[in-house]
Formats: C-alpha cells, structure tokens, sequence
C-alpha cells in the first residue's frame, strides 16, 4: 500500500501553455482522492501525470515515498480505470484481465487465480469469453475495473470512469467502486467533473480550476466552508446564491441599499445555501442574520422538495423548500437565513471568516 | 423500397447477365481456345465449347518449355510472378505499416518531412521515371534478379497512407492501457496494433499481389533472361502475329495460367478485397 | 472533460493518438526501410530525369551538354509528340467513359435484383485481376484478322476489319481491351455509391411523382455525382498509365503511330530509340500531368468527405 505525493508540479505545453501550475497534495495511503472541476482545469493532465502518460514540466510526483517523475507507467505499479474503458477489442474479456500480468511474466497459475477472482468479484465469471463489444456498457465498466485490481498496484487511478453510464447504473457503479476500494484498501485518484460523485465518493476532496487547486479537505467541509466563490458554486446542486455586495461608506450592503449587520469588512460578496434558506411570506418580524424581500419568478416541483427560483437582492436565488412549494409565480416573499449559514467572500472571491 | 415491377426486374437480370457475358467471354473463350490443337484455333470460328486438348496442351506447355521463350516452361513462369507478386505484396505491406507506425505512434525530428516524402512519392510513378530508375538498377546489378523485380515497387505511399488513417482512428486510450500494462512499441505493436489491423492487412494483401502480378513496364525493363521473366513478359514474347508460327494453343494455356491466380486470390478472399479497395481508394 | 483543450500543445494534428511512446532511435529505424527504398528509387531517378531532361546527348553518348529547357521546346514542337498528346487524349477520355458508362449501367441494374446480387457481383470482378496487357491480348485473339472469332464475325458481317492495319480500329481494339479491365473496378465503386444513396431520398422522389428514369437522373445521378468524379479521375489515370502493357502487347503503337501514347513514348524514344534528353524532358512533363491529376484527386477527396 501507498500514498501519493504531488509537490508543486507542473505542466506546460509546448507554446507556453500551462496546464497545471504547481499543484501539491499528499494522498494518504488507503484513501480516496477525487479531483473535481470543470472541463481543461488540469484535473486530467494532473492524474495522467501521476499514471506517467504525460511528462511533468516541474516539481515532483513521488508514490510510496519514491519520486517518480522519470519512471514509466509500466513501473510505476499503478493501475487505471479510462473514461471509455480502453478494452482491448480483440480480445477475450480474461484476457483484457490477463494481458497486463502477462507482461510482467506473471506465472500462468498466479494468472488464472487472480483473474478467476476478480471476476468472482465484479461479477463477471459468466462473461470471460466474450470480447468487449458483446458486452453492456455497465459490463464493460466491469472489465476495465476487473483489469485494474487483477494487477493488485500501489494505486488505482481513474479518469471519468462513470461518465459513459446511464444516470441509474452510475449511482449503482459510484456505490461499487467505493465498496471495492475499501475493501481492497488501494490508495486511489479519482478524476471526474460530477460533484455529486465526488463528494459520495472522496475521501479528500480536491476542487482544481485552471491549472491550480482552490480548495482540498473532506468532502463535508468544503460543502460547508467553501475557500472561494468558485467552490462555493461548484459544490453542492444547485450551487450556493451568490449576492455581490457594494460598498457603502459604512459597510457592504446589498445593491438595493440593504445594510447588512453580520457582514464582515472587506466582504464583496454574499453567499448561502438553497437549502440553508427559508422562504416565508413576508411580515416585517425582525429577523437575526439575512432577510430579503423576493419576487418569485419559477416554481420547479421535484417531489420530495420544490425549488423557487427568485428574484432578490439585485441577484437571482434559489430556495429549496421541502414538499410541495406552495407559492406561485409572481408572489412576494421574504427569504430568511441564520446568520451562522452566511457566507462571506473578498473582492479576489476569497472566504472571509465572519467574526 | 419502392415495389419494382416483375418486367423492369426481368430486365435488369438480362442486362447483368448480357454484363457477365462481356465480361466473362474473353476469359472464357481463352479457357476454351486452351483446349483445342493448334490446327482447330487457326481456322475460325473456333467452337464455343471446350476440346480434348486439356492435359496435353497444358502438361507441355507447363512442363515442355515454350520455343519462342527460349524454351523456359511456364512453370518457372509461374514461380517468378508469384515470387514477384508475393515479393510487392508482403514487402509493402511490411515497409508501409512499420513507418506508418513510426509516424503515428512516435514524435521525433524530421517526422513530418518523412511524412511528406513519403507522400509525394504518390506522384511519381514508374512510367515517369523510367530510364534514370533503370540506370539506378544497372548499376545495383539487380537487373534480372528478383530483388530488381519487387524492390523498387515495395515502397509506395499508398499502403502507408491507409495504415496511417486506420492508425489515428484507434483511440489514444487504448495506447495508454497498454503502457499501463506495461506493453513497449513492440508488444503494443505485436499484441494490439497488428491483431487489430487484419482486415487491414488483408485486403491490403489482394491489392498488392494483383498489382505485383499484373506488372509490365517494370519487369520488360529489369529482365533481359526468359528464364527471369514474368509470366505477362513472357506471353507477349510468344505472340506474333506476322510470324505464322505463333503456338496459340500454348499461348491460350499461358494466359489462362496467367489469369487463375489473381483471380483465385480475389474469389477467395472477396470480401476483405471489396472492403479494402473501396476504402483504400477513398 | 478538457481532452480536447488540453490536447491543444502536445504537438501533432489533434486527430493523432496522444500518447505516444518517448523513443529516440527506434522511429527513425522504422522509417528507415521506406525511405531508403523511396530515396534510392524514387527520388534519385526522378532528379535525375529532371536533370537529364535538360541535357543534349551526342549520338554516341560520349558528350553532353546542359540546353536548359531546348529539349522541352523541342518535344512541345515535334509533330509525332502532339500527335501523341491527340491519342492520348482520345483513348483516355474514350476508356474511361465506356469503362464508366457500362459500369454504372451495370451497377443500376444489380441495385436493382435482389436474388443473385452476390453472384453477379462475384463473376463482375474476374477483370480485375486480369493485367492490362493480357487483357489485351485476349481481344487481339478474338479481333486477330487471321485467326480471331469475333473478326471473322465482323468480316462475315461484311465490316473490312483490320486492327493491325487500319489505324481506328486499333484504336477502337485497345479501347476496348482497356475498358474491359477497368469495368470490375468501377462496378464495386458504383454499387457501393448507390447503396449509399438514402432510399428515403428515392421514396420522397417516388412519391413527388418522379417516374424511374426520371429519378435516375435528377436524384440518383446526382447524389452519385462524388463517386463519378472520383472515378474519372481514377480512370483517367488508369489509361494514362497502367495501360502500357496493352499498347506494348497488342498495337506497339501502331499502325503508323495511331495507338502511341504518350508513356508508349517515352519508354519507346528513351529505351528503345535512345533519345535521352527528349524522353527526359517527356517524363517531366507527365510528372507535371500526374502531379495535377493528384492534386485535383486529393482536392476532390476533400470535398467528398462534406458530402459524407
């Protein structure tokens, strides 16, 4: 078993292009490591960095305590998991499962157990001899899993593994593959540009965007203490209102002129959660923390909640009420929050901790 | 569909069998010609069936060796074109995919002027080239020798423009899987690349053997010897038509020796064929 | 995900496998034998055709002296060379029409049956592996005035047929030899165009009224029209070329010199009459001819591909 360590590394392109500009993070062993963000902010050239598909511009990759920079992906003893699978088309699903063994002179016995035991595994003991296109999707996810625990490697990496999936056999795949990983106890990189995965999925959670880490922690502090505007609406759906404030001679307020006591200095924006709101009708009752007159523009039933979609504070909000809204187009509201559900940012989009 | 009516359907099976009739005729009636004694062939109309001069015609002209060839049997006729034809075919087909693999799977120097090189070789055929390349296999001494017959026909930039274009449609996942899996150039090439190039291969084969055994310019210019000559020199070398002595019967048997092969080569492998050359030439 | 983005630096075309393998020599190894073949072979003697092409020989090849470009002047003057530009011209256009119009006759027919499409097929594409020259000279047994069937057909018609003699009718022989070869290989291309012309495409037409011939030619022919020119093309080349063997077999240019083409020239004037310089400066002058042909192929190649 092992961990990962990135030290400032980085990644340019020929014509100057950077692509990752010095990212460090430090992966325990035995944990789960999802890299989240948008598409081309490096998430991907960093995990193939680490896998030793992509050469590192600068800094240092090292996988138990070993830098690895210059060693090959063979060496590296890292399995991966490919967005769209990479089976080898022709041939057999054993030996897709068999080939990587293969190719470390792996004993044929030594082979044939390991394969026959993660196909026991994964399920897939039926489908050995078929290839990979008499296969599902699902199926074939199976595969390019079974591939990569066969080896039994220092790590596993993933890039997008469930992205090609129906919406159903994702959620079913998220909660396998962090089973597997716990059970099987291999540090592992996840790569993915769903929130949703990568927060049921991570261990450490890290939030990059172009080129640079903006935020890295547990999945659950970073939902509730965001370090960026950027975090804040990446994480969580739908993503946390954002207000941007202006500064009046005695402290920010809200573009239509309401002064807000909480507000730390320096604030340039107002954030809080959809869910962390309440939406009453509106009685002029003194309220501790945020209140803010909205105009409800959209009403979205979802069964078990309904989202308003508002308008307030010179801004558009939602507000997540349970069951059934009540509320229709047009109507005017009060929306409401506990000043500890505020969140406050600078000027550079930066957290300001409200004292 | 739109229904078509039984007379326009009975037409068109004349038309194509009217079709089959033109083509096929020539050929036919050379098999046919092959059979008969060279009295039956020099007073016309020769019969539209086959006569009894089957094993005898084709045992001397296989065997016997032919005057007018300086005696050379069309056996060793038959081993030159298919030494020469497998010669091209698996030359190329070698000398094409290993630098279409260089160019595609490597980075290095230099590599797109190779590339382009290799390209406009396209437009240099042999017929524009014919005396400075000729001088070039004089001074080589491969003038009648085998490699003087398929050397200078292996590298061409067709093959090598096809196995490219399949190259780049394989995704570059798969190349990483395989690095992954601790697969090298050779093993990726070896275990991945060729398993999945076959049909490729294949059809690319029936291509290149029918281009190598219908070869004309190139061996009339390399062989001087009968005995190094290709079974299509050799059958222009017997015809006459101001001498009366031209063995017809024998010539009839050399072409239809001359023909079996390929066509034995593109029954049997149709399929890849018709595949590769609608997608080679696109 | 930001494949695509981040694809942009790592050199190459972006249609290229982006991984690659980091080797030094082994590229260079690979690439060797084609090149080598292409510089020895290609390369060297066409140079050498350029610088030759520019070169007056004495007759006895002991001198010879650089014209520049005198030896072209003279060829472009010389009436046997426009001559030869005229048969060219001829029979090229004359094989790749009959070639072409008896293909695509065939192919509307065979997309038409249902029962017996693999076996027409099958027996359409013995030509193919026929070489040009024998092909030719199966029609010169069947048109020889001595001995051949179908001549004795035609004299028995009353036809005064003499292909060894009457400059036309060799030409018309060698023609036909050459289309004969070449009708497989257009068939496949036109069955294949038409397979992928969308029916729904002919069923709107059927359905706008459009009887059958008039459907051909206002949808069919049309929508085939990538195929065609790709064929011309292809075709054009093909009797430029590949059909030396049939002149060289059956005509050897003649009578007179109705059937010399242009490469029966230069392979006649340099290797048999040994004018070097003038068959030099005619080898440049069809590379310029072959360049154009390809040029103009792979600018149609590139259209096609926006047809789908």
């Amino acid at each position: 078993m092992a961990t990962v360590d990135l030290r400032d590394v980085r990644k340019t392109y020929a014509g100057n292009v950077e692509a990752v500009k010095g990212v460090s993070i430090a992966i325990a062993d035995k944990a789960l490591c999802v890299l989240v963000g948008p598409s081309g902010c490096g998430k991907s050239t960093l995990l193939r960095m680490i896998a030793g598909l992509e050469t590192i511009t600068d800094g240092t990759v090292a996988i138990d305590g070993k830098v690895v920079n210059t060693t090959g992906p063979a060496e590296r003893d890292i399995a991966m998991v490919f967005q769209n699978y990479a089976l080898y088309p022709h041939m057999k699903v054993y030996d897709n499962m068999a080939y990587g063994l293969r190719n470390r002179g792996t004993p044929r016995d030594e082979i044939d157990r390991r394969v026959r035991e993660a196909a026991e595994k994964l399920e897939l003991g039926a489908l050995l001899d078929r290839r990979p296109r008499e296969l599902s999707g699902g199926q074939r996810q199976r595969v390019a899993m079974g591939r990569a625990i066969v080896r039994n490697p220092k790590v596993f990496l993933f890039d997008e593994p469930l992205s090609n999936l129906d919406a159903k056999l994702r959620g079913q795949m998220r909660v396998e593959i962090k089973n597997l990983q716990r059970s099987l106890g291999v540090t592992s990189v996840y790569v993915t540009h769903d929130q949703l995965e990568a927060m049921t999925l991570a261990d450490t959670l890290v939030v990059m965007n172009a080129g640079r880490v903006e935020q890295a922690g547990n999945p659950l502090d970073i939902y509730e203490k965001p370090a960026s505007t950027f975090v804040a609406s990446f994480i969580g759906a739908p993503p946390m209102n954002l207000l941007s404030l202006s500064q009046n001679g005695d402290g920010p307020a809200l573009p239509d002129g309401a002064k807000l006591a909480a507000a730390p200095k320096g604030a340039a924006t107002l954030g809080f959660r959809p869910e962390d709101a309440e939406a009453t009708v509106a009685n002029g009752a003194a309220h501790e923390g945020l209140s803010l007159p909205a105009t409800v523009e959209g009403v979205e039933p979802v069964g078990a909640e309904s989202f308003l979609y508002c308008a307030a504070g010179g801004g558009r909000i939602v507000v997540r009420v349970a069951g059934r809204a009540t509320a229709n187009p047009g109507d005017r509201l009060e929306v409401k929050a506990k000043p500890e559900k505020l969140h406050w940012f600078d000027r550079e989009g930066r957290r300001v901790s409200s004292i | 569909m739109i229904g078509q009516s039984p007379i326009r359907i009975g037409i068109a099976h004349i038309v194509l069998i009217l079709g089959i009739v033109v083509v096929a005729f020539p050929i036919y009636y050379t098999f046919v010609a092959s059979t008969h004694s060279l009295q039956t062939i020099l007073r016309p109309p020769l019969p539209l069936v086959p006569g009894d001069r089957f094993f005898e015609n084709y045992w001397t002209a296989l065997f016997g060796g032919v005057g007018r060839i300086g005696g050379v049997s069309v056996g060793t006729l038959l081993l030159n074109t298919t030494v020469m034809a497998l010669g091209i075919a698996v030359g190329k087909i070698v000398i094409s995919i290993l630098s279409a693999y260089a160019i595609v799977f490597f980075r290095f120097p230099l590599r797109m002027m190779f590339f382009w090189l290799i390209f406009i070789t396209l437009m240099l055929p042999v017929e524009v080239r014919i005396l400075p390349t000729y001088k070039v296999m004089v001074d080589f001494g491969l003038i009648d020798t085998y490699a003087g017959l398929t050397l200078p026909l292996m590298a061409s930039a067709t093959a090598t423009l096809l196995f490219r274009q399949f190259f780049l449609t394989i995704p570059g996942e798969l190349v990483e899987a395989a690095r992954v899996d601790g697969a090298g150039p050779w093993r990726f090439f070896k275990d991945i690349l060729l398993p999945l190039s076959k049909t490729n291969i294949a059809a690319l084969f029936v291509i290149l053997f029918i281009y190598g055994w219908t070869q004309y310019l190139w061996p009339l210019l390399v062989t001087n010897r009968n005995d190094m000559g290709t079974i299509v020199i050799a059958l222009k070398k017997m015809i006459s038509f101001a001498d009366a002595d031209t063995e017809w019967h024998l010539v009839m048997v050399t072409s239809i020796l001359a023909i079996v092969p390929p066509i034995l080569v593109v029954l049997f492998m149709q399929r890849w064929f018709v595949k590769g050359l609608v997608e080679t030439e696109k | 995900m930001g494949r695509r983005q981040e694809d942009i630096g790592s050199g190459g075309s972006s249609l290229s496998p982006r991984v690659i393998f980091p080797n030094k020599i082994l590229p260079y190894l690979l690439v060797a034998p084609q090149l080598a073949i292409t510089a020895v072979f290609f390369y060297w003697p066409a140079s050498q055709a350029l610088y030759q092409s520019m070169l007056r020989e004495d007759p006895f090849g002991l001198n010879s002296k650089f014209v520049w470009f005198d030896n072209f002047a003279r060829v472009l003057a010389d009436p046997n060379y426009l001559n030869s530009v005229r048969v060219t011209a001829v029979f090229s256009l004359a094989t790749a029409f009959v070639a072409m119009a008896v293909a695509l006759l065939l192919a509307v027919m065979a997309d038409k049956v249902v029962r017996g499409r693999g076996i027409y097929r099958t027996l359409m594409i013995w030509p193919y592996a026929v070489a040009p020259a024998i092909a030719g000279m199966l029609w010169l047994f069947l048109f020889n005035p001595s001995i051949g069937s179908l001549a004795y057909m035609l004299r028995w018609l009353g036809i005064n047929w003499d292909p060894l003699l009457n400059g036309p009718q060799a030409m018309v022989l060698v023609v036909a030899a050459a289309a004969w070869k070449q009708i497989s290989y257009n068939f496949l291309f036109f069955v294949a165009g038409l397979q992928a012309i969308p029916r729904t495409l002919i069923e709107a037409a059927a359905i706008d009224g459009a009887g059958e011939t008039k459907r051909f030619w206002t949808i069919v022919f049309p929508l085939l029209a990538p195929t065609t020119f790709f064929l011309l093309v292809i075709n054009t080349t093909y009797a430029f070329f590949d059909t030396f063997g049939i002149i060289h077999a059956v005509t050897g240019g003649g009578p007179g010199k109705a059937t010399e083409t242009l490469v029966y020239k230069v392979y006649n004037d340099g290797f048999v009459n040994l004018i070097l310089g003038d068959s030099a400066a005619q080898s440049v002058i069809l590379m310029v001819i072959v360049i154009a042909l390809t040029a103009f192929q792979f600018r149609f190649v590139e259209r096609k591909v926006h047809y789908g």
